[in-house]
């Protein structure tokens, strides 16, 4: 019993830190059909920005539960700084060239995003763990786990709910499904694109951030952070489906849940079983779990 | 007209090789300086614990060396009567990246030695190219022992002991000072250095605790992974009271912020073989009680040394760097001085300037004072290095209002290594003849 729930935590845990750094990935690929390699970018300086302003605050000697407010004000800095001019100032002249060209450029931008980490913070890593310090820990199961990485389940939570309410129950959802069907006949029926665009890659750029910040008071925040993160958000948006909110969902917790299950039982597999889930799923269903129904063109 | 392009790409063939071959024979030693590159990690998430330390500690004692400031036995200027022109190279990008730049730096940049390196990946696939090109190469970082047991490289050199060494004397650490540990398990890296750890220490606790038991199901997560969840909760379900982790650079100090609030510490005792970069980046953060090691008599291990050179090397590095000098800090230095030590022998045997293969003579088998200690190239036929290794438990100095040391323990050299001609792992299983430690 001891076992099985520490087990269902842990995979539960880090289900939720998937599904917050990919579920970004998963919109902006879904509404703008960009397979978006500079989220990573977004997740790092999300870290980064936090980890400073936190240590800032630290020094100042403001309250420790005062870095949770800075986790969101600096997420949401970088999502609007970067997404926008990144929209704006770059993808906007890309729309009409083909997908893969754009996959390039935000390569470019993830390797910039990457640089420019390195000129203005340097190499040593930084540390904001006063959030996590501050929520302490709680006895489940036999073993204490801290509160703060309890509180990604909430935080996930949250943001698949924010997500579904958006998209189902408000006007800019059904905007958005607009586009996400078809680009022109939105045009034809006076929806602004552009607007949607840019605020769609900001949401995205905003989420990627809040991944980052929301983990960086448990890491050490150091250069080349996003590359593992960028990776296993791609698999985690193949294996729900691309541009996929409820497949983002569901592969997060079904590649938390294995891996927990890898690190307890088998741990020489812990490396394998994301990839594994993911070659198999891409066997069965090579479009994701959730993939949306696609246009068929007559 | 065939003919006569044939005989223009003859003739253009024959001027290049003969130009290339003039830039060889010239390269080294012009205008009496010798050309090396450093190569550590410049960015990635080594380069914060390893990569610029190494890089500073290197810098700080050839910057010293050419001005001839550095206390005895290093108090001539430069290298053999030759100043050495560094460069410093990033070594992130893994290990194609990196035998590409090797070879720009022999064949385009002219360098004449290469120093470094902290990847046991890097190592393994840069020794082959230095061989072929003919170029001294000494590392300064990698701890795989497979870099000379089963290869016989003649241009590669290594100033630092390898994986086994700090393994032994990690067992021996816990047999003489914790005494009672019976289970123990481990949290390394999945790569070569990880599993490398894991699997001497595994050998070497039950040679020197018998009936210690290591864990069947011991944790190996990706490297620069960050998120140990998961892997902190399996290791608090174990019975075992002591974990082993060989994590370096921020996966060291993520897996201790992670841990420290889970109350790890309080019911695990922890052993860090590499970490040592933690304690000093993480302060009062990092848990007391917590046996650590530099690989060598290094960094925190012995910054209260008495000494002239641990002495002037870390209020000169604290004066430039505004830090103390970390493990790979004197890593670096350490090959500096290797490298300054067979120039001058070979200076000295040849009365000039030395060349390459008199560098190479005067390196082979080489014994040499460090900054706090003594380093011999005795294994890998005169190429690698053995040297002392000791290991202590953090406390916090309220003194000096930083981390620090105590009960330390540094073990010579006969107790961590094989003899000359048998293999590590061999020696291991068979208890460590020789070794009456």
């Amino acid at each position: 019993m001891q076992a099985t729930l520490t087990l269902l935590l842990d995979g539960l845990v880090y289900a939720s830190y998937l599904f917050i750094v990919s579920v970004g990935l998963t919109i902006v690929f879904g509404v703008m059909k960009i397979l978006n390699v500079a989220h990573g970018g977004f997740y790092a300086w999300g870290a980064y920005a936090a980890a400073y302003s936190i240590g800032v605050a630290a020094q100042l000697g403001l309250p420790d539960w005062f870095g949770l407010i800075l986790i969101g004000v600096s997420s949401m800095c970088v999502g609007l700084i970067f997404g926008y001019l990144i929209e704006r100032l770059i993808l906007r002249r890309l729309y009409q060239h083909e997908e893969v060209i754009i996959l390039l450029a935000t390569f470019g931008l993830f390797l910039v995003l990457e640089d420019l980490i390195l000129l203005v913070f340097g190499v040593n890593p930084y540390f904001a763990y006063q959030p996590m310090v501050y929520l302490g820990s709680v006895e489940l199961g036999g073993i204490f786990r801290d509160v703060y990485s309890l509180s990604l389940l909430g935080l996930a939570c949250l943001v698949a709910f924010v997500c579904w309410y958006i998209l189902n129950r408000t006007k800019w959802g059904k905007i958005l499904g607009t586009v996400i069907y078809d680009r022109e006949i939105s045009l034809a029926i006076g929806i602004n694109v552009t607007t949607v665009y840019v605020w769609t890659f900001i949401i995205g750029a905003t989420l990627g951030a809040l991944g980052g910040a929301y983990i960086s008071p448990t890491i050490s925040v150091a250069p080349g952070i996003s590359i593992d993160v960028i990776v296993l958000s791609f698999a985690v948006v193949v294996i729900g489906g691309m541009g996929s909110i409820p497949g983002a969902l569901i592969g997060a917790v079904m590649v938390g849940m294995l891996r927990a299950l890898a690190v307890h039982q088998f741990p020489e597999l812990e490396l394998f079983v994301v990839f594994a889930v993911m070659a198999i799923v891409l066997m069965i269903r090579p479009e994701g779990l959730f993939a949306p129904a696609k246009v068929r063109r007559i | 007209m065939k003919k006569g392009m044939l005989h223009s790409g003859l003739l253009a063939l024959a001027l290049s090789a003969f130009t290339g071959a003039s830039m060889v024979a010239h390269s080294a030693f012009a205008d009496d300086t010798f050309k090396v590159a450093v190569v550590s990690f410049l960015t990635g998430p080594a380069a914060g614990p390893f990569g610029e330390p190494g890089r500073h500690g290197a810098e700080l004692v050839i910057d010293a060396i050419n001005e001839g400031t550095m206390p005895a036995p290093y108090d001539s200027v430069g290298f053999g009567g030759v100043s050495i022109e560094a460069m410093f190279v990033d070594e992130s990008g893994g290990n194609a990246k990196q035998v590409a730049e090797y070879r720009n730096l022999i064949e385009k940049q002219g360098v004449d030695a290469v120093l470094g390196y902290i990847s046991s990946g890097s190592c393994m696939a840069i020794a082959p190219v230095a061989e072929e090109l003919q170029t001294l190469t000494v590392m300064s970082v990698c701890g795989t022992p497979r870099l000379f047991e089963g290869n016989n490289w003649q241009y590669t050199f290594r100033t630092q002991a390898h994986a086994v060494a700090d393994s032994v004397a990690a067992a021996l650490y816990i047999r003489d000072q914790l005494g009672d540990v019976k289970d123990y398990t481990g949290i390394n890296q999945n790569y070569a250095w990880g599993q490398d750890s894991w699997k001497f220490f595994d050998i070497a606790m039950q040679k020197l605790i018998p009936g210690s038991s290591g864990s069947d199901s011991p944790q190996f997560p990706k490297i620069f992974a960050g998120q140990y969840g998961t892997e902190i909760s399996t290791l608090l379900l174990e019975d075992a009271d002591l974990v082993h982790s060989s994590f370096w650079d921020g996966d060291i100090e993520a897996f201790v912020l992670q841990a420290s609030v889970r109350g790890f510490f309080d019911k695990k005792r922890f052993i860090s073989v590499a970490g040592a970069s933690a304690v000093d980046n993480l302060g009062k953060r990092f848990p007391e009680g917590t046996v650590v090691g530099t690989r060598g008599e290094y960094g925190i291990l012995v910054r209260e040394q008495e000494g002239e050179l641990n002495e002037w090397f870390i209020n000169a590095y604290r004066e430039r760097y505004g830090v103390y000098p970390l493990e790979s800090s004197y890593q670096y230095a350490q090959t500096v001085l290797a490298l300054k030590a067979a120039m001058d022998k070979a200076a000295a045997e040849s009365g000039d300037t030395p060349n390459k293969e008199q560098i190479i003579a005067a390196m082979k088998g080489l014994e040499f004072q460090s900054l706090a200690g003594n380093v011999s190239l005795t294994l890998g036929d005169g190429h690698q290095a053995v040297h002392p290794i000791g290991y202590g438990v953090t406390a916090w100095d309220d003194e000096t209002d930083g981390p620090k040391l105590v009960d330390i323990r540094i073990y010579p050299t006969h107790c961590l290594l094989p003899p000359v001609n048998q293999m590590s792992e061999e020696w291991l299983e068979a208890a460590m003849p020789g070794a009456d430690c």
